[in-house]
Parts: C-alpha cells; sequence; structure tokens
C-alpha cells in the first residue's frame, strides 16, 4: 500500500466514525422524539437533529482529558463526547440509572467520567464556568481545552461578554463555540444581533476567531483541529461560529410561527448526515449495503439505549434531599 | 489576648485561608492593587503575588462563574463580592449553577467555593448600597450562609468555609471594619452549622445575627444594669439555620425578640419566628416580636438612616415592654 | 366493626385520661369485660366493653386525655379480624371532631406557657389576673396562683372531691328540692334480722342497711315517680339501682350502684355491698356501677346523727336520707314506750313530684320495715 492509499484509508476510516457518530445523534433524536409522545420523557425536550455535523465535527477534535460543557440541547454532545447511550435515555427517562441520576432530565446531561460538565439550561450561565475551568487548568498547569457549546441567543447575553473579556484578560484556553441555528428559540438572529456576523465579536476582545460551515462535518473537523491546535500551543482562548440549522421545532411544543417551511427545506437539502453518506458511497469507501448495516446497528444500540431506560428504577423518594449539601 | 479591629481579623482569617494550600486563591474587585475596597486584602498581593490576588473587571456574574468553574476544576477559589449591593450581577451564577451544580448532576460535581460579601448599612450610603439581603441568599438550597457577627467569627469563618466542601456564602459588615476588640489567640476553629450562645441569660431570648450581635450585647448589657437577664443567641449560620439552639434559648426565657437590621417581611426574622411556633410554642409567656430595618430603601440623611435601622435603645425598650 | 369510644360517665364528664389498657389487640372480648382504666375527676374507673368480639388497634395512647365520643378501638368479627381491618382514619376524625368541647376561655389573653401550666395543674385561667402585654396571663401569673391556692398536683381525691362540688353545685343550681321526713319505729325488723342472723354463718349475717336498702327498692315499685331521671322531663326507669353512698376515709364521696336491688334478696344485697364498698374505696368501680343509678340513699349508720337531708345527684330526681337508729320515747296506743327508731328523710325534685309522691313513697317505706319477713 502506498503512503497515499494509506492516507485515504486512515481518511475513509474516520470519515466512517463520523457518519457513524451523526447516524446515531439522528437516530436517538428521532427516537426521543417519539418517546417523548409516548410519554416516556417529559419536561423540556429541545432536538438536535440538523447539527450533527457541529458536535460531531468538534468533540472529535478534543482529547478525553479535555473538560466539555454545553447546553440544554445537548444530546448530540453527550453521545460524541462518548457518555452512554442508555444512561442518557434512563435520565431523559428520570430512572436513577441515567447519567445524572435520573435528576436532571433532558437538560442536565452530566458525566463526570467523560468530562461532560451538563447540561446547562440558563441561556450563557456556563460560559463564565467554562473560563473558570480553563483558569484552573492554567493554575495547574495541566495542558487541556476547555469546550463550551452555546448558541447565537448566548452571544447577546452579559455573561458571554463578560466571560470572552476574562478569557482573554487571563489568556485562559477555552474553545467557544457558537452553534448559530439562526434562532434565538423563535428570534431570528437579524432581530437578536445588530452585528450578525458573530465572530465579528471576537476581536474586539483580542480573541481569535472563525466561521465555518456547520452543516459539514468535515470542515466542522477541520477548523475545531486548528481552534484546538492553536489554543493548545498559546494557551489563549478561541471562537469558532458555526453556521448551522435545526430542522426540527425548538422544543417538542413549538409551532414554529417564526420561520418560513421553504426555509427548513432548503437547510435540509444541505442534511449533513445525507451529505457525508454521499460524499462516502461517491468515494467508493462505502456500499450501499455498508451503509444500510452501519444504520441497523445504530437502530440497534438506540433499542438497546430504549431497554436500558425501561428497565431502569425509580429513586426512593426518601432520598430525595441527598445532594443538596456534600 | 490579642486587640484586633474587624477589618484585622478578617485579614488574618484569609491569610490564614491563602496559607492552608495552593490551590487556594483570592478574585474580586480591587482585592489586589487598591488593597480591596475596604482595606481587608490590603498587602496580600504582595504577599501571596497576582496569581493568588486576582484583580477582576466589573463582572460579577462572570467572575464568580469563574469561581465555580475553578471550584469544579479542582481548585478553591474564594470569590469576593465587593458589596452585596452587587450580588444580584452574580445571582444566576450563585442560584442557578453554585446552588445546583451538585444536586443536578446526581451528586456527581460539588462546587467548594467561598463567597464573601461586606453587607453595609450606616455609612450614608444611599438606597443602592445599604442593602441587607442575607434572607435572598438563606432562600437557597445548596448554599450555605453565614454571618460572622463578631471578631471571632471574621477570623474563623473563612478557613471554615473554605473547608467546606459545599458554596459558602460568608456575610461581612462594613460599618463595623474599624471596631476594635479583644480575641483569644490562637482562637479555636468555628463549627459553620451552629448557633452560639454570646450572652446567657434567664429573662429574654435576643435571636440576632450579624450586624445585630454587637447591638444586642450592647442592649443586654444595659439591661442587666435594670436587673434583666438577657440571653443573646448569635444565629451565625442562616442556612442552615440552627433550630435545636433557638429552642433550647427559648426553653429557657420563654420570652423572644428578634433582631436585625434587614427588612422585615420574609426575613430571618420570620422565618425565626415560625420555627418558634412550630417547635416551642408552649414554652412561649409572650408572643414573639421583632426588630428590623424599616422596609423603605435605605435614605441618605445620617437622622433617616438611623430611623431606619435597630438602635440599641430601641432593643433596650423592647425587652423593658415585653418583661412588663 | 364496631366502634368503641371513650364513654361518657356522668353528665359532667367532658373527658378521661386513659390510664392503662386491659387488652391488647386481637384478644377476645365478652360484653361486661374490663378493657381499659379511665381516670376521670371521680377517679380511676374500669371501662367496659357492651359487644362480644375482638379488640382491634388501640387508638390512643397510655395517658392520653381525650374528650368524651374519641374513637378507642373497634370492636371486630372474627372475619373482620382475620381481614386485618383497620379503622379508616376518617372514622377517628369524625369521631373527634364531632365529641370535641368548645375551647374553653377562649377570651382570656394568657401565654402558650401559662395556658399549659394551667392546665397541668388544674388551675382555671379565669381565676388568675394577668399582669403580662394587654393583661394577658403569663407563667408568673399562674405560678403564683399555684403558690397560694392550689398544691403542685392534685391528688385523686381532691379530684374526687371537685366532682362532687360539681355535680351538688350543679343540683343546688337546678333542682328546686322539696324535703319530707318520717321517723319509724325499727323495733320489727331489729328483731326479725336478729333472729336470722342466728341462723347464718358469721359472715353473711344481715346489718340493718340492707334491709333499709330494700325496704327502699321495693318502695321505688309501688311508687316509680321517684324511681326517675329529669332529662328535659321526667323519666321513669325500668330498673330499680340504687345509688349507696359511700364515703372515702380521705374525703369525697364514691355512690356505687346496687343494680336491680328490688330482685335481690337480702343476702345478695349483703353480698353486693361487701363487694362494692371496697372497690369504692380503692376507686375501683366499673362504668355501669356509675352510671345507671336511678336512685341514691345515704345511711349515716350507728351512732350517728339523727337526721340527714340530702342533695340530689343529677339526674336523678330523689335521695333518701336514713339517720342513726338509736332509742327515743315512743308513743302507740296511748301507750309511751322506749324504741329503737330511725329518721327517714326524702329529698326530691320539685319539677318531677309534688309532696304528696313523696309521702307516699314514705309511707310504703315505713309500710315495708314494719313487715321484714316480706323483704
Amino acid at each position: 500500500m502506498t503512503a497515499q492509499e494509506q492516507t485515504m484509508k486512515a481518511d475513509a476510516s474516520l470519515k466512517m466514525k463520523l457518519l457513524r457518530q451523526m447516524l446515531l445523534i439522528r437516530r436517538f433524536e428521532e427516537k426521543s422524539a417519539e418517546m417523548y409522545t409516548k410519554e416516556k420523557i417529559r419536561g423540556f425536550l429541545h432536538l438536535y437533529i440538523g447539527e450533527e455535523a457541529v458536535a460531531t465535527g468538534v468533540t472529535a477534535a478534543l482529547s478525553p482529558d479535555d473538560n466539555v460543557l454545553a447546553t440544554y440541547r445537548e444530546h448530540g454532545q453527550a453521545l460524541a463526547r462518548g457518555v452512554d447511550p442508555g444512561a442518557i435515555m434512563a435520565e431523559m427517562y428520570g430512572k436513577q440509572e441515567g447519567c445524572s441520576l435520573g435528576r436532571g432530565g433532558s437538560m442536565h446531561l452530566f458525566d463526570a467520567k467523560t468530562k461532560f460538565y451538563g447540561g446547562n439550561a440558563i441561556v450563557a450561565g456556563h460560559l463564565p464556568m467554562a473560563v473558570g475551568m480553563a483558569l484552573a487548568d492554567k493554575k495547574m498547569k495541566r495542558n487541556q481545552v476547555t469546550c463550551c457549546f452555546f448558541g447565537d441567543g448566548a452571544a447577546a447575553e452579559g455573561e458571554f461578554h463578560e466571560a470572552m473579556n476574562l478569557a482573554a484578560l487571563w489568556q485562559v484556553p477555552v474553545l467557544f463555540v457558537c452553534e448559530n441555528n439562526l434562532y434565538a428559540m423563535g428570534t431570528a438572529l437579524k432581530y437578536s444581533h445588530a452585528v450578525t456576523d458573530l465572530e465579528k465579536k471576537a476581536p474586539g476582545y483580542g480573541i481569535a476567531s472563525a466561521t465555518v460551515d456547520g452543516m459539514d462535518v468535515l470542515a466542522v473537523l477541520d477548523a475545531a483541529h486548528k481552534a484546538v491546535d492553536t489554543i493548545r500551543t498559546t494557551g489563549k482562548p478561541y471562537f469558532l461560529v458555526c453556521q448551522t440549522y435545526r430542522f426540527r421545532a425548538h422544543s417538542m411544543f413549538d409551532a414554529e410561527l417564526y420561520r418560513d417551511k421553504n426555509e427548513v427545506d432548503e437547510w435540509k437539502e444541505r442534511d449533513p448526515v445525507t451529505r457525508l453518506e454521499e460524499q462516502l458511497t461517491a468515494e467508493v469507501a462505502l456500499s450501499a449495503d455498508d451503509v444500510l448495516k452501519m444504520k441497523k446497528e445504530v437502530e440497534q444500540e438506540v433499542d438497546r439505549s430504549v431497554d436500558f431506560a425501561e428497565k431502569g428504577t425509580w429513586e426512593p423518594v426518601d432520598q430525595i434531599s441527598r445532594y443538596v449539601y456534600k | 489576648m490579642t486587640r484586633l479591629t474587624y477589618r484585622e481579623a478578617l485579614k488574618q482569617g484569609l491569610r490564614e485561608a491563602l496559607q492552608s494550600s495552593d490551590k487556594v486563591f483570592l478574585l474580586g474587585e480591587d482585592v489586589g492593587r487598591y488593597g480591596g475596597s475596604f482595606a481587608v486584602s490590603k498587602g496580600l498581593l504582595q504577599e501571596f503575588g497576582p496569581d493568588r490576588i486576582m484583580d477582576v473587571p466589573l463582572s460579577e456574574s462572570g467572575f464568580t462563574g469563574a469561581g465555580i468553574g475553578a471550584a469544579l476544576g479542582g481548585m478553591r477559589p474564594i470569590v469576593e463580592i465587593m458589596t452585596v449591593n452587587f450580588s444580584l450581577l452574580a445571582m444566576d451564577q450563585i442560584v442557578n449553577n453554585a446552588a445546583t451544580l451538585l444536586h443536578m448532576s446526581g451528586g456527581q460535581l460539588n462546587v467548594p467555593l467561598v463567597i464573601r460579601m461586606s453587607c453595609g448599612i450606616g455609612r450614608q450610603l444611599a438606597a443602592q448600597h445599604s442593602h441587607s439581603w442575607e434572607p435572598l441568599f438563606a432562600h437557597i438550597p445548596g448554599l450555605k450562609v453565614v454571618s460572622a457577627g463578631t471578631h471571632e467569627d471574621a477570623r474563623k469563618m473563612i478557613m471554615a468555609a473554605l473547608l467546606d466542601p459545599n458554596p459558602v456564602i460568608l456575610f461581612e459588615y462594613t460599618a463595623m471594619m474599624n471596631l476594635e476588640a479583644d480575641m483569644e489567640d490562637p482562637l479555636p476553629a468555628v463549627d459553620l452549622s451552629k448557633a452560639k450562645l454570646r450572652k446567657s441569660g434567664k429573662d429574654l431570648s435576643l435571636i440576632t445575627y450579624g450586624s445585630g450581635v454587637y447591638k444586642c450585647l450592647h442592649a443586654a448589657g444595659e439591661l442587666a444594669k435594670e436587673g434583666m437577664e438577657v440571653e443573646v443567641l448569635d444565629l451565625r449560620s442562616l442556612r442552615p439555620i440552627d433550630t435545636e439552639a433557638i429552642v433550647a434559648s427559648v426553653r429557657k426565657t420563654h420570652r423572644a425578640l428578634m433582631v436585625d437590621d434587614a427588612w422585615q417581611s420574609v426575613s430571618i426574622s420570620s422565618e425565626v419566628s415560625a420555627r418558634i411556633m412550630e417547635n416551642c410554642f408552649y414554652e412561649l409567656d409572650a408572643p414573639v416580636q421583632r426588630l428590623n430595618g424599616l422596609e423603605v430603601p435605605m435614605p441618605y440623611p445620617k437622622h433617616l438612616e438611623d430611623a431606619a435601622i435597630v438602635q440599641p435603645s430601641q432593643i433596650v425598650n423592647k425587652v423593658r415592654q415585653m418583661l412588663g | 366493626m364496631i366502634p368503641y369510644q371513650m364513654p361518657s360517665l356522668g353528665a359532667d364528664m367532658e373527658s378521661g385520661f386513659l390510664r392503662e389498657w386491659k387488652v391488647k389487640p386481637g384478644d377476645t372480648v365478652k360484653r361486661g369485660d374490663i378493657i381499659a382504666e379511665v381516670e376521670t375527676q371521680k377517679g380511676i374507673i374500669d371501662i367496659e366493653v357492651f359487644d362480644d368480639g375482638i379488640i382491634g388497634e388501640l387508638l390512643i395512647k397510655v395517658d392520653d386525655k381525650v374528650p368524651v365520643g374519641t374513637l378507642m378501638t373497634h370492636i371486630l368479627t372474627k372475619d373482620e379480624a382475620a381481614a386485618g381491618i383497620k379503622p379508616e382514619k376518617l372514622t377517628v376524625q369524625q369521631a373527634a371532631t364531632a365529641v370535641s368541647p368548645p375551647p374553653v376561655q377562649r377570651h382570656i389573653k394568657a401565654s402558650p406557657l401559662a395556658r399549659k401550666i394551667a392546665e397541668e395543674k388544674g388551675i382555671d385561667l379565669a381565676s388568675v389576673k394577668g399582669t403580662g402585654p394587654d393583661g394577658a396571663i403569663t407563667r408568673e401569673d399562674v405560678e403564683r396562683t399555684t403558690q397560694k391556692t392550689v398544691p403542685a398536683e392534685r391528688s385523686v381525691s381532691e379530684n374526687v372531691r371537685m366532682a362532687v362540688a360539681a355535680a351538688m353545685s350543679k343540683s343546688n343550681r337546678e333542682i328546686p328540692h322539696y324535703y319530707l321526713d318520717t321517723t319509724v319505729d325499727m323495733t320489727k325488723s331489729l328483731t326479725w334480722m336478729a333472729e336470722a342472723n342466728k341462723k347464718l354463718p358469721l359472715q353473711e349475717r344481715l346489718l340493718p342497711v340492707v334491709l333499709i336498702l330494700k325496704a327502699a327498692a321495693l318502695a321505688c315499685r309501688e311508687v316509680p315517680d321517684l324511681n326517675a331521671w329529669w332529662e328535659n322531663g321526667p323519666v321513669k326507669k325500668d330498673h330499680v339501682n340504687i345509688g349507696f353512698v359511700v364515703s372515702l376515709r380521705s374525703g369525697g364521696l364514691m355512690v356505687p350502684s346496687i343494680n336491680d336491688a328490688d330482685q335481690k334478696s337480702l343476702a345478695q344485697l349483703m353480698v353486693a355491698l361487701n363487694d362494692v364498698i371496697p372497690r369504692a374505696r380503692a376507686m375501683k368501680l366499673k362504668s355501669s356501677e356509675l352510671v345507671q343509678t336511678t336512685l341514691t340513699v345515704t345511711s349515716l349508720g350507728e351512732g350517728a346523727v339523727e337526721s340527714v337531708y340530702g342533695v340530689i345527684y343529677p339526674p336523678q330526681v330523689a335521695i333518701l336520707g336514713f339517720g342513726g337508729i338509736h332509742e327515743a320515747p315512743w308513743a302507740e296506743n296511748g301507750m309511751l314506750d322506749v324504741r329503737k327508731v330511725m329518721t327517714i328523710t326524702l329529698a326530691a325534685d320539685h319539677r318531677a313530684t309534688d309532696g304528696q309522691t313523696g309521702n307516699r313513697f314514705l309511707l310504703a317505706i315505713n309500710k315495708n320495715l314494719q313487715q321484714p319477713e316480706k323483704l
């Protein structure tokens, strides 16, 4: 095998991995919606369908030692980070086998093992925490990156600006990943921001920034690698904006009055999962059978997560006050 | 015995905390180069360096959140919010993050963070800089809230708070900074969860905390001259509240008067009163009474400010009235 | 499932302290069995069940003070017991609320502590002057009263005294008494009794008091108007249950009832008295021996004063008083003699009867005492 062939093979293997990851997120989210309608999952449920490339691409650029903080639309990041799908589903069921013992639900997935720090449901509330975690790493001289996902809505919050300033001031290794899906709940970007090119907010704080097509997982991966490498080299924060779109409503109870169906359909043309699938098939690295087989495996994995959640148990009520204080 | 100002006691407490571990650092507005808004941390920057004594921009939510993150990351930060008046800007971080993470993560993530705030009334600072917001924080499960009403606690509470694995809000009192008192040397460690009897008596319980402690002790001294033996119970911990100590005191004296400068409605005094009713109603020989700050935004002129907060003479009069 | 409630052992009983359970859940009981001891103002009283069955869950704790009518337990059938039936909480609450007396002395301003101490020491807060804020009664005020007038803990005998006081006050307040007396010649009765006693073993010998009781009981049959209760009107009673006043050595009275005294022989009455008097003195009476009395008899016995005018025990309508038997000059058929005589008094409720009825009643007793062989 030539060096070129070896690279192509490694490349294909990586792409297969990314595809499988995105398929898992997609299928898991579809199943979550189903389980919500069956009243197995309650509360708020925010689905990630359409945005899979962002979590998948960025997370693939991180090392297991890095910290990840995310928002209330975080199932994708949790899955990509390696949190067990069964533990996530059980969490959404409210079972004590869930990754947060069932106490958090869909919006509060936590998993200390994989350094996944939520599941933070106050918009932008976790940005200062991310800076603090990076500060701790800097003080303790750990060469780690803290990766903080948030949406375009968060970029309008004061905490975004305070966090950006502090991160730059203290020069701490934090990767701010803005998933710009164009809507802060139902308010379009143009009604939220005077400057809609969000990456332009970073230079004012002295932070390097970039924008990437968030519907293209390979592009996201490249951009993330570049960002993480920069952070590891300089120890400074970095701001990466991923242009993406959620195909489904904001949450399960949303009539989507604020956007046009045609707009949604146009974005669906750019479906990141189909895109990579087609790319791989075109490169002949993947046969239709292979794709089918992969989908079947993913399907089985999602079914197993539901089985696990179904078999889960309820935490006894008398333990309700556990974990108010340590 | 050593004679110290309240400020010096706080500084010694901070120094002890900083010396206890390299993971401990202080971050807050003007804590370093300025020396602390009330000169509490004056000289500590020179002593411990800028990595341990961190000046921060005016971003209360940002640096409080950073403190939470650093605590999650294994450090032991002490966040100073210059005064309680600015704490609302950090309320989201304190209430939605610090107080909830342990529970929300099913016990995986605790936040060993100390947040110091100075509470200030009595320096003619008017409506936006004279708040007594201990009750706001004492309302929140997941937080521990303590109040340093004496020099002893000013000196020892920081270290005790630092040793606690939970987020602890520590209230200090601006008006007491220059007050001198004798203190044992060395002082024993304090137990954050317990109230403390500052003076024993049999006729009536003055239940107080923070800026009320010395006022009550002063009033008790006056009353002693008239033959009234009044007990002074310093709650110290406002969350959790030491119900046992309250009940023990009321069982002994059968009369209770709460004293604190916070607005009366939905206050610590409301809570203490309710606990007395729930736990020792049949020990009461007189209705529970309260002396609180008047429910007005703090006025600027001195005479109106004095009228808005509890004065020792009011305590004396109220006790006389209650004891017939 | 039959509810068993704190019984009312007297019109003036509002509540009782449960002092002892004599049964436990699952015990089989018969009608009349003693299941508990209850302390009332009148002392400790055994209370009995009125149904056969199996004791259910005990709902009242020892030393609890509960109002009359409070559910104490249930009497279950075998099937119910086997099924482990538990009383519904609702029943308990209903029973408790239905009979809760209205809060007393609500208008009196007193501290909770003062109220507690007053209740413990049995002090009427109405009698205490308050010196606290707004004139409220404080602990000190109650304690001052305690030191002056009331010993720390009221003893059983003091409770009895209080009960007598309450009943007699009520009687004097509400009942318009009329009084009649007559002196009877006891010679025939005493002679007959002396003869009878010769044939009896020592422990079964009769005392004059049983003759008196029987004579009175039979008179109740002849003049039933006086064997009655006043309950918003006169209510004649079917049974003749004679209450016999027993004075306690420590002061106060107990009035055990000799039920169906008219049906009992003299010997049976003697046995009954021998049983009930010591129990009365020990304050160990059954509830049925206290609450069913239809007429009270007070007999001073030998060597006592000549006559006793009673105060009616409500809701009864009459009380008979028998003075001491003594010798007195006795005129009969124009001749003067010395006889053993006894003065009988009647105090009766003028709402229920008139003097003429009382007259017939006393004459009937006299007639009965003159025919001792018929007793």
